[in-house]
């Protein structure tokens, strides 16, 4: 996180005075969360962009050697608060994959829509702050009014709006009905509507063009060289996309395209964007008309998976499966072993690397942060623009802080 | 041909410790060969992506005899294909070295390592800390380091109205 005035010193050396730097952030209305740059100019233009990060850091992954694998899911939630029950899916797949539980087929199926359903969450925000720090106010409001019907269906489901924490080992906390299938049913036949109404006021508006077209270009060499994942690197022609790559949950008994770009700039990256909700929207129609019946919980024999509350009040079996999971001596028994899985996040590439001794909790969890991968990116990105563009960039990347610093 | 087998090939079988969990595949290198084992899956095995770095302190782990192991998760985006490829290193210098040479996205990866693990990696250009303040002594993802801290929250520098 820190900077020393003798490495700004250096930046602004003598024989270079014309040069001056500019503090950006952390508190800033454009950068949306905490994050600093300090930008050398050379009149309106961007010599060098050194991003200053840490501001927000609160030591989730230190908290995730303490925690319980199911506890943990209100930690993960709050990493990409942007969609936190994308967040949630990563972390309890790995976890499922480390202690080889293969989940019902109506869990994969929910477990899917609300992944995409993030996915729509995530991308609206973007495109609408993007519109925002652009100057389209509307596209911002736009935007957030579906979003709040995404929360509405996410309160439906789990209870709460923001951070569900609505998975668990093996299931999730609560099935869902008709009510809330029919919920999102509504929400999807609605959406291409506000998708449509975006796109004319923004895709062809010279506003905006002039503003990201050809502004903070990544080319596919350097999107993969710089670890870049998930829209951005697909903006940059990197044909990957982990739903099709390493399929997980549902996703290999749907039909999607992964949408791709070369040009690798701003406006590509609004596009891959804009055509990914419309996908999104694609996988959650067939999905959830096609929810399988059964159980949404692996069967609690099994000793993974938390027991129904009914069973826990009326069985002996059931009270003491619940016991045996909750004490805080008992729990989980994983295997021995280490473990690296990966989902497509609505960021790109949200990984985890458990390690397990064997106890209930993680002896560590690493998080592999898209956010933080991608604000690397953002000097070489940046090299060369003016100084509004830092603004356009900034939003194209989506950074969470609350990610990139964890 | 498989890539254990390539690295067999140009390394010899003594260099590698390999297994398998779940769909990861695993090799164990020696801190020694690490930097050309990484130089040759990156130049001729096609592993074009460095997925993540990070380590892991093995100080209350059953049966461990290492204290750090670090790990890089390399991807290959043409086929798909991942390797996780592993070393082992100790107190009281941990040290390995920089792969930035390779992989340019390994820069703020290896940063956060040092700066949790205060594992030091050379030929590093750039490495400071990056999430912690720069007056931050300890390395908060060790295991010796409480999880509550060493009261580092309440001895925090204080700027007043006044001094401001």
């Amino acid at each position: 996180m820190p900077f020393t005035l003798s490495e700004l010193a250096t930046a602004n050396s003598t024989d270079k005075d014309y040069l001056w730097t500019l503090n950006f952030g952390p508190q800033h209305p454009a950068t949306h969360t905490t994050l600093r740059l300090i930008l050398t100019l050379d009149g309106e233009r961007v010599v060098n962009a050194i991003p200053d990060i840490g501001f927000l850091h609160s030591g989730f992954e230190k908290l995730s050697e303490d925690l319980s694998y199911n506890q943990y899911v209100t930690i993960v939630d709050r990493m990409n608060y942007i969609s936190p029950l994308a967040n949630e899916i990563a972390w309890h797949h790995t976890v499922e994959k480390l202690m080889e539980i293969e989940l019902t087929p109506r869990c994969k199926y929910v477990r899917t829509i609300l992944a995409e359903l993030m996915r729509l969450h995530d991308h609206l925000l973007n495109v609408g702050t993007t519109g925002l720090d652009l100057g389209a106010f509307t596209v911002f409001l736009y935007a957030f009014q579906q979003r709040e019907l995404i929360y509405d269906i996410c309160e439906y489901a789990s209870g709460q709006r923001f951070h569900s924490s609505y998975t668990r080992v093996g299931g999730m906390l609560y099935d869902v009905n008709l009510e809330w299938v029919n919920k999102v049913r509504e929400f999807i036949k609605q959406f291409p509507k506000t998708h449509a109404e975006i796109h004319r006021l923004l895709t062809r508006n010279r506003i905006f063009i002039d503003r990201t077209k050809g502004i903070g270009v990544l080319t596919k060499e350097d999107a993969i060289n710089y670890s870049v994942t998930g829209p951005l690197a697909r903006a940059s022609g990197v044909v990957r996309d982990l739903r099709k790559d390493e399929p997980y949950l549902a996703y290999p008994d749907l039909e999607f395209q992964v949408v791709c770009a070369k040009e690798g700039d701003c406006y590509a990256r609004y596009l891959v964007r804009m055509q990914e909700l419309l996908e999104s929207v694609h996988i959650i129609t067939q999905a959830i008309e096609n929810i399988p019946g059964g159980p949404i919980n692996v069967d609690p024999d099994g000793k993974a998976v938390l027991p129904t509350k009914t069973d826990v009040y009326r069985s002996i079996e059931g009270l003491i499966q619940h016991f045996e999971i909750m004490m805080p001596n008992r729990g989980f028994v994983p295997p021995v072993e280490e473990l690296y899985a990966a989902t497509e996040s609505p960021n790109g590439e949200l990984g985890f690397y458990i390690v397990s001794d064997g106890k209930p909790n993680a002896y560590r969890a690493r998080t592999r942060p898209p956010s933080f991968i991608h604000f690397s990116v953002f000097p070489l990105m940046m090299k060369g623009h003016t100084l509004s563009d830092v603004v356009a960039v900034l939003g194209s990347l989506n950074i969470i802080a609350a990610e990139l610093d964890r | 041909m498989t890539i254990e087998e390539q690295l067999v090939q140009k390394f010899g079988a003594n260099a590698f410790e390999f297994s398998q969990f779940r769909d990861n595949h695993r090799a164990v290198v020696a801190i020694d060969c690490l930097l050309s084992v990484l130089t040759f899956l990156k130049n001729d095995a096609g592993f074009d992506q460095l997925s993540d770095i990070t380590a892991v302190d093995y100080l209350d782990f059953p049966d461990a005899v290492d204290r750090f192991g670090v790990v890089y998760i390399l991807l290959n985006t043409q086929t798909g294909e991942r390797l996780i490829v592993k070393t082992f290193v100790n107190d009281p210098h941990p040290e390995v070295p920089s792969v930035f040479s390779l992989w340019r996205g390994a820069d703020w990866l290896e940063r956060e390592v040092f700066d949790m693990f205060g594992i030091s990696f050379k030929g590093h250009p750039d490495l400071r800390r990056i999430l912690m303040p720069e007056e931050f002594t300890a390395f908060p993802l060790r295991k010796d380091y409480p999880l509550r801290g060493r009261g580092e929250r309440h001895n925090f520098p204080v700027i007043t109205r006044a001094e401001s």
